[in-house]
């Protein structure tokens, strides 16, 4: 593509962020509700830069305890023994399930992480004005979109094993802190995800001839 | 009604304007400019979306209620739902962890189902009252915190986990969760969101007159 973008807002049109309605704002500060929905219209959503870098330090601040701090302990009549998201990876390898390993592995250790740097790089380039990769950066906030829900799934088997064992004296499984710093990340990230806005990705471009292919 | 035409829409990803063209059945126009889908035909999609919808209601009763697993150790045995593996997260102070467990493995399915069958039955005389714009709204942020199929993952890991130290057994919930992924997927793709709304009352019945921005490039056809 080598013409000038006409997008909405250059056009001085707002789209509705739920029903998708096009249509002329009330007032370029101001732009009133959608005349379908009712919902209020924002050319780009409110504080997304903002907001977004708060919950993205914050679930980073979480990510430590969260692997660091244990998230089940088994009791049997001879052992007590507890359970960090990756001693629990190690098990499943010892144990011969490499492959349910390297999910985990995967799932718990690197989508968080992946997704929070995936974050700040869209948010430190969108704060340069960045206007090379746009499509490769939407691509990558699209994809992070639908993988970052795949981190809960250790909070879902702590969940089941401590629902299923409770055989006491003979075994029983309890849960630790660690899931709970564990699902602030998950729940944290999504949430982070929702207020960045790609929109702005691409407003830094806007008005030049896009070379982008 | 405003006169803004319902075929050109802004990308909700990059706010290029669009006119989407006349989409072939089954087919899908996708933004030039940053590639997201940004519409699909999909004919027949109330009859389809509700039949789903009414199956996947079903499915997500068994999954409740039936056991989705057994374990059976020197002589000993105890199974537990999806309600009891939150109960004694809660019992055992993960009070937190027990009620997001809840929410994504109960409550927003339930409410994904439900909103979706309350707005495919009032869709069916058109317009439909505003409430249901409103559902639109919700049944969205619903399936987006709905975790059946990551809860799925969950349970096959423990499954396997606990298979070294005891006897397990997958219970009928199990195989109702796989049956409620399938039909929560093919739900979400059946259900055509601009359909519906194009069937909503406007909250402003004599809307402004709106000029229709002219020109602006046509989304590019499924198979770019
Ligand atoms: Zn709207
Ligand atoms: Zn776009």
């Amino acid at each position: 593509m080598t013409s000038v973008a006409r997008t909405g807002m250059s056009e001085g049109f707002v789209s509705c962020g739920a029903c998708g309605l096009l249509s002329r704002p009330a007032g370029a500060e101001e732009p009133g509700e959608c005349p379908r929905c009712g919902e209020t219209l924002e050319f780009r959503r409110r504080d997304a830069i903002q907001r977004t870098w708060a919950l993205v330090i914050t679930a980073g601040i979480c990510y430590l305890p969260a692997n660091i701090l244990p998230v089940v302990r088994t009791t049997t009549l001879t052992s007590e023994e507890t359970d960090t998201i990756i001693s629990g990876v190690v098990h499943l390898y010892a144990t011969g399930s490499w492959y349910l390993a390297l999910i985990l592995l995967i799932a718990s250790v690197m989508i968080p992480l992946a997704k929070l740097s995936a974050l700040a790089y869209l948010l430190i380039t969108v704060q340069r004005g960045a206007v090379r990769n746009n499509r490769e950066r939407a691509r990558l906030y699209r994809l992070m979109e639908i993988i970052g829900r795949w981190s809960m799934v250790d909070v879902f088997a702590a969940t089941f094993a401590v629902g299923l064992v409770r055989l006491q004296p003979l075994m029983s499984v309890a849960p630790q802190p660690g899931v709970l710093f564990f699902s602030g990340v998950v729940i944290l990230t999504i949430i982070a995800a929702e207020s960045f806005d790609p929109r702005l990705i691409w407003d830094s471009s806007q008005g030049k001839q896009e070379t982008n292919d | 009604m405003a006169s803004l035409s319902a075929d050109v829409v802004a990308c909700p990803d990059c706010d290029l304007l669009q006119r989407i063209p006349a989409l072939s059945p089954g087919g899908s126009a996708y933004c030039p400019r940053c590639g997201r889908k940004v519409a699909t035909s999909k004919p027949g999609s109330l009859e389809r979306t509700t039949a789903l919808a009414v199956a996947a209601a079903i499915a997500f009763l068994i999954t409740n209620v039936e056991p989705l697993m057994g374990l059976s150790l020197a002589g000993r045995e105890a199974s537990t739902t999806i309600a009891g593996g939150v109960w004694q997260m809660w019992e055992q102070g993960e009070k937190i962890t027990a009620l997001l467990i809840a929410l994504f493995a109960v409550i927003a399915p339930a409410l994904q189902i439900g909103f979706l069958l309350a707005i495919l039955l009032s869709l069916r005389r058109p317009p439909a009252p505003r409430w249901v714009g409103a559902l639109l709204r919700w049944v969205e942020i619903a399936g987006s915190w709905s975790m059946v199929e990551v809860m799925m993952l969950g349970i096959l890991v423990s499954l396997v986990k606990l298979a070294a130290i005891a006897r397990v057994v997958p219970g009928v919930g199990i195989f109702a969760a796989g049956g409620l992924i399938l039909l929560l997927a093919a739900m979400s793709s059946s259900f055509d969101p601009r359909e519906a709304w194009s069937r909503v009352r406007w909250v402003k019945d004599e809307g402004p007159q709106r000029a229709l921005p002219s020109g602006g490039v046509d989304a590019a056809e499924a198979g770019r």
